[in-house]
């Protein structure tokens, strides 16, 4: 989290922000990261920064294989990687392992 | 990470904006100067609290990958450790789950097969290096204080340390611990995570990262099974949902079982990385 912030908050400057109001980010479900945790760590990472008080916004990014018999990708709710379709189980995991920053809400002065 | 990154930033954040200014108007130089007294709103003028206010409100696109610093470093222990022909493990369990003591019998048994160290993380102590120490291998303790997990550039001091010469296994023994290490990659070749008889056959289930990402798995601690009522083709069925890719090992540190196919496979893998072109 504190890597997050600190690309957020340098890219607010060279953005010339003056304020953050939310910072946005896309965490895949195969990423290891507990949203729970990272909101936690965000409110004491913020204290006394211009990101203070901000939201801490996340998309979760759901884990999409590619089942190459059937030549389609299909999502899994529950990270099992076997296609609901033949039932082979897939080794491409074509997203969700995601832990990105996507956006910041801004003040500019 | 965790431990640098708070640096230059809660001080000295720089508020002041001094070389943007977005607005079209003229003064460039110092906008505070002599307009800006005219028609400067958010300034000495707080009661009025400003229509258009002195601020806007801005979307900014970012789309970064938050460890990309890491993953770079990776790859750099990465290209370090291919072009010496070395095999890398990076090996995953909660605590407790018999990390230690594999590794130590393994390097015990792997003999003069394969000539191997040892880099091992721990929150505190050096309690972990002292036993690895008693298989003969040459061992480097990582204590990361409070952070969960080893991250690249750990292992790259930590290799510093160690007398790279002739070396064929790099065992990185990980700070225990299923949740954060799976978003760190060190440069290994594999990864290998342990499930303990202990933990329960529901392991790979509540933690589907960490197995998702495994190489290989080894159930351990395979003696102590009765006793712990486990479920061995249930714990096998969730391996095979979520980590059907990995090699999969049933050891015990303790009695020996298990352990000649698993350092066999190193051998194998060790092979294959001597082979592999580092380019």
């Amino acid at each position: 989290m504190q890597s997050a912030l600190d690309q957020a908050l340098r890219e607010a400057r060279r953005a010339g922000a003056v304020r953050v109001h939310e910072i946005r980010l896309r965490v895949g479900v195969l990423s290891g990261v507990v949203p729970e945790a990272l909101q936690f760590a965000f409110e004491a990472l913020t204290e006394g920064t211009p990101a203070q008080g901000a939201t801490l916004a996340i998309d979760t990014v759901a884990a999409r294989f590619w089942c190459a018999p059937c030549e389609r990708e299909f999502v899994s709710a529950n990270y099992y990687s076997e296609c609901p379709d033949c039932g082979t189980p897939s080794n491409e995991l074509r997203a969700g392992r995601e832990l990105e920053l996507k956006s910041m809400e801004v003040d500019h002065v | 990470m965790c431990e640098d990154c708070g640096c230059g930033l809660t001080a000295g954040i720089p508020v002041t904006v001094s070389g943007h200014d977005h607005h079209d108007d003229a003064g460039h130089e110092r906008p505070d100067h002599d307009h800006g007294e005219a028609h400067d709103h958010g300034h000495s003028h707080p009661e009025h609290s400003s229509d258009s206010g002195a601020a806007e409100r801005h979307t900014v696109e970012l789309r970064h990958a938050i460890l990309e610093k890491n993953d770079r470093l990776a790859e750099r222990n990465r290209g370090f450790f291919q072009a010496r022909g070395l095999l890398v493990i990076n090996v995953l369990s909660s605590p407790g789950s018999g990390k230690t003591t594999l590794i130590g019998e393994t390097i015990r048994r792997l003999g003069p097969r394969l000539k191997s160290a040892v880099i091992v993380g721990d929150l505190a102590t050096d309690n972990d290096a002292r036993r690895l120490r008693e298989s003969g291998a040459p061992v480097v303790q990582i204590n990361t204080g409070t952070v969960c997990h080893l991250e690249a550039d750990m292992v790259a001091r930590a290799v510093k340390q160690l007398d790279m010469a002739g070396l064929d296994l790099l065992i990185i023994e990980n700070v225990g611990n299923l949740v954060c290490p799976a978003s760190y990659d060190l440069g290994e070749d594999l990864r290998v995570v342990l499930l303990s008889v202990t933990d329960g056959e529901d392991k790979p289930l509540k933690y589907p990262p960490m197995f998702h990402q495994a190489n290989a798995v080894i159930i351990s601690k395979v003696d102590l099974d009765r006793v712990c009522d486990f479920n061995r083709e249930a714990a096998t069925a969730n391996l095979r949902h979520i980590a059907h890719h990995a090699r999969l090992f049933e050891v015990s540190s303790k009695t020996g079982a298990g352990l000649d196919a698993w350092c066999d496979f190193l051998v194998q893998q060790h092979e294959a990385a001597k082979k592999r072109d580092p380019l």
